[in-house]
């Protein structure tokens, strides 16, 4: 959007920052999902050594695979609080009330 | 956005105060009641089985007393201000809504048919496991936190808002009603076949008692009064859930936390398998089944004449019997017989073949159940067609996987559940707190389903015929579509392959297997029926709202006032819910088939729209509605042209062709990408969207 951006404007750089991070978090964090959805799960016949008793593939899909998506979640909340908390910081909330302020 | 602005103070006031932490607070105190008062409750029932209180009471009470509690939750809620109605007032808290959410999420089908399924397929099951799982980090990535910094009330109402117009909200209505509607007639199903195997009234009747739950909820109060109820619903569903596990566990193995453990229990598992394959008297029972086909197989050669003997047969034995003046209730089971020889070779044919299917399907190892702990069929290592197995086998399981995952993403009744929390924060660590809560079901359906596998193996397999345990008689009797035990052999000891397993039962009957009272049955049928009617409650209200909000307030008639609106909801929700009560009450089979193909359609018509709209923001109006009605269209075919049960109620003749062996299941794996392809073309075909759109892209981008 070149022809919305000509003029110096803190905010907007401020908000742009912003929405880089959180792309490169989402990116970060879909790259962690698909190895365990996907990448593991296609060569699950060979990662068949025993672990705590269950095949390793077998675990991935029945609960490993769950628990680092929750953990996927709570990163992702945690990260991007702070990111907002940043957002703030550098004064890209703005008052034209695109940002609404985090309440409480 | 005007509608954000609230009105009718004293509707909210009275429920619950505002300040959030105090709200929160009063919450714990509310819901710590709750659990406690309902162990109270299962207490009491335990009690009163002890003096002598009738299974058919017991069970009565199961279901009535849970529904006048939800019932009081929906009378003290109820409302008639939009924002309480559509969106709770957007003060749910991030943990309860967390809970709402999985209750919301996890139906009739994940409370009582993931154990089952994973207990017949094996590894083969996880696919829903993980699918379903893993959807909610796309939830809480791509959409959530979007939702609702947009803070309207419904998914068509960010699709026109998105892009520009009615256009796309219509198809967004027309997309989220199909495919809520055969999943809510799923659900009530559920509650049908629950409540009237527990209280034995009719199905039908089963359908509308259940009904009448439902309604009382959504419709006094709308999302405030089915978040409450639903975060009641979860504490039930999971103690039900966690309680008869916990207790099969402990007298198992020793431990009452089989999640931690079960892999040792996998282990005898595999172990069995080994011993059962090599086992004479199993493949004494395949090859008596496989024999029981070959006759089949040579009738279905020459249908007319092995007919005619069929009949011939049956005749004289009718008159054989009545010459000897036999007794009448032999001669009236003659006449059945023959009765019910097939009336004309169509039906022969079909009836044969059926019957030979079914008993080619029981000639297989292990009762037909796959090594539980193999990773796809078929063998990378083996011939060309033990290659095929395996890829085609391992391609669908991804397909699979994707389109749940996909699919979750994009169902209406789930997404909204985000609308409804203070801020977009909130909204993020309410997708933790979604997934947690699921987790904690989803971690437990694999090892109940290994659980009861060791049961079978290990107690009741070898059992004599005249000492099987009471839970097995108890259950044929109900539904032999459920379980069903016969001396294929004659040996008087049970073998595997003599024992035809309904996956329901798994869940249903695991009280019984572990040997516990009959009120933790009970409890059990309380916790199916509020995993099936908290799901019901938010479709319905995702249908009545996308009739009543998105095409009568913001098509029809945009100056309506806040009440007639509310009001207006509440009409087509009753009517929505009386018509899939009406659906359901036909038993559909083949509605019910289409319910498993509901992910892929909601995947391949919202998914690439909600994601694109907010991370593309050249994604316009023209290439959003192509790309949905291609994508959905796309789907719609593959089903059509593939699904067995669909291709019947249509008529459709033309032969079944699997694109790369992917079953139709899996449908969205083609409509997604084919739907997101189209919407970039035509997008960059057609102008750029307007200056006000582009900026409001932006400001959903902001927290």
């Amino acid at each position: 959007m070149s022809e919305l951006a000509s003029a110096p404007d803190p905010t907007r750089d401020a908000r742009a920052r912003y929405w880089r991070r959180t792309q490169r978090l989402t990116a970060a964090l879909l790259l962690v999902w698909f190895v365990v959805g996907f990448v593991i799960t296609w060569f699950a016949r060979d990662l068949d050594f025993a672990f705590f008793g269950w095949p390793f593939s077998f675990w991935v899909a029945a609960q490993g695979g769950v628990i680092v998506f929750v953990a996927l979640l709570a990163v992702y909340a945690r990260r991007m609080a702070r990111n907002d908390r940043r957002l703030a910081h550098e004064g890209g909330m703005g008052d034209d009330g695109a940002a609404g302020a985090p309440r409480r | 956005m005007t509608l954000r602005t609230r009105t009718f103070a004293p509707a909210r006031a009275r429920f619950l105060p505002l300040n959030g932490a105090a709200f929160s607070r009063r919450l714990h105190w509310i819901y710590l009641a709750f659990g406690l008062a309902f162990l109270a409750f299962v207490g009491v029932m335990a009690l009163l089985e002890q003096m002598g209180l009738s299974r058919r009471w017991i069970g009565f009470l199961f279901l009535v007393g849970p529904i006048v509690f939800y019932a009081g939750i929906g009378i003290l809620a109820r409302t008639t201000d939009p924002a309480e109605y559509y969106v709770a007032g957007r003060r749910v808290p991030a943990l309860y809504n967390g809970m709402a959410t999985g209750a919301d999420w996890m139906s009739a089908a994940s409370f009582i048919g993931m154990a089952g399924t994973l207990y017949l397929s094996g590894y083969g099951g996880l696919a829903y496991i993980l699918g379903w799982t893993g959807g909610f980090v796309l939830v809480a990535l791509l959409i959530a936190p979007y939702l609702r910094k947009f803070g309207q009330y419904t998914i068509p109402d960010f699709l026109a808002a998105r892009y520009d117009g009615n256009l796309t909200r219509v198809i967004g209505v027309v997309a989220a009603i199909a495919c809520s509607f055969l999943y809510v007639v799923a659900q009530i199903y559920g509650v049908g076949l629950i409540t009237s195997r527990i209280t034995g009234v009719a199905f039908e009747v089963g359908v509308f008692l259940g009904l009448g739950g439902i309604l009382v909820c959504s419709f006094l109060g709308g999302m405030r009064a089915v978040t409450w109820t639903q975060v009641a619903q979860y504490i039930v569903l999971l103690v039900a859930f966690l309680v008869p596990v916990a207790w099969l566990s402990l007298k198992q193995h020793a431990t009452a936390l089989p999640q931690a453990t079960y892999g040792y229990q996998l282990q005898k598992v595999i172990a069995a398998e080994k011993t059962l394959q090599a086992d004479p008297a199993e493949q004494q029972v395949i090859a008596i089944f496989k024999a029981r086909a070959a006759e089949l197989d040579a009738r279905l050669a020459d249908i007319p004449a092995a007919l005619a003997v069929e009949r011939r047969l049956a005749a004289r034995h009718v008159a054989d019997l009545k010459a000897d003046n036999a007794p009448q209730g032999d001669i009236q089971a003659a006449e059945r017989v023959l009765a019910r020889v097939p009336r004309d070779a169509d039906a022969a044919r079909d009836e044969w073949t059926r019957a030979r299917d079914a008993d080619l399907e029981r000639a297989r190892p292990l009762a037909g159940m796959p090594p539980h702990a193999q990773q796809f069929a078929g063998d990378p290592h083996g011939d060309a067609a033990a290659r095929k197995t395996f890829d085609e086998s391992r391609r669908n399981f991804l397909a699979l996987v994707f389109c749940l995952m996909v699919g979750t993403a994009s169902l209406p009744h789930v997404l909204t559940r985000f609308y409804t929390t203070p801020s977009v924060a909130e909204a993020r660590v309410s997708v933790a707190w979604s997934l947690f809560f699921i987790l904690l079901l989803y971690v437990t359906a694999p090892a109940l389903a290994v659980l009861i596998k060791v049961e079978v193996f290990q107690s009741l397999v070898g059992t004599r015929f005249d000492q099987l345990p009471a839970w097995i008689n108890n259950w044929a009797h109900v539904d032999s579509s459920l379980l069903q035990v016969a001396d294929v052999n004659g040996d008087g000891i049970l073998q595997l392959g003599e024992m035809k397993i309904g996956g329901d039962i798994v869940v249903l009957a695991t009280p019984e297997i572990a040997g516990l009272p009959y009120v933790i049955s009970g409890l059990v049928a309380a916790g199916g029926l509020a995993a099936a009617l908290s799901t019901a409650d938010g479709l319905l209200l995702t249908i009545s709202n996308a009739l009543s909000h998105d095409l009568w307030f913001r098509i029809v008639d945009p100056d309506a006032s806040a009440t007639k609106r509310v009001t207006v909801s509440k009409v087509l929700l009753l009517m929505v819910a009386l018509a899939a009560a009406y659906v359901t009450a036909q038993k559909p089979g083949d509605i019910l088939l289409l319910v498993s193909a509901a992910f892929s359609i909601a995947a391949s018509a919202f998914f690439p729209a909600l994601v694109l709209g907010v991370f593309w923001q050249r994604a316009n109006r023209w290439g959003a509605a192509a790309g949905m009605v291609s994508g959905l269209g796309l789907t719609l075919y593959y089903v059509l042209v593939n699904q067995p049960g669909v291709r019947e109620t249509f008529g459709v003749t033309s032969p079944i062709q699997l694109w790369w062996g992917i079953q139709p299941i899996a449908a969205g794996l083609f409509g997604v990408p084919v739907g997101a392809l189209v919407l970039i073309v035509v997008s960059l075909l057609t102008p750029a969207p307007s200056r006000a759109t582009l900026e409001m892209v932006e400001r959903i981008r902001l927290p």
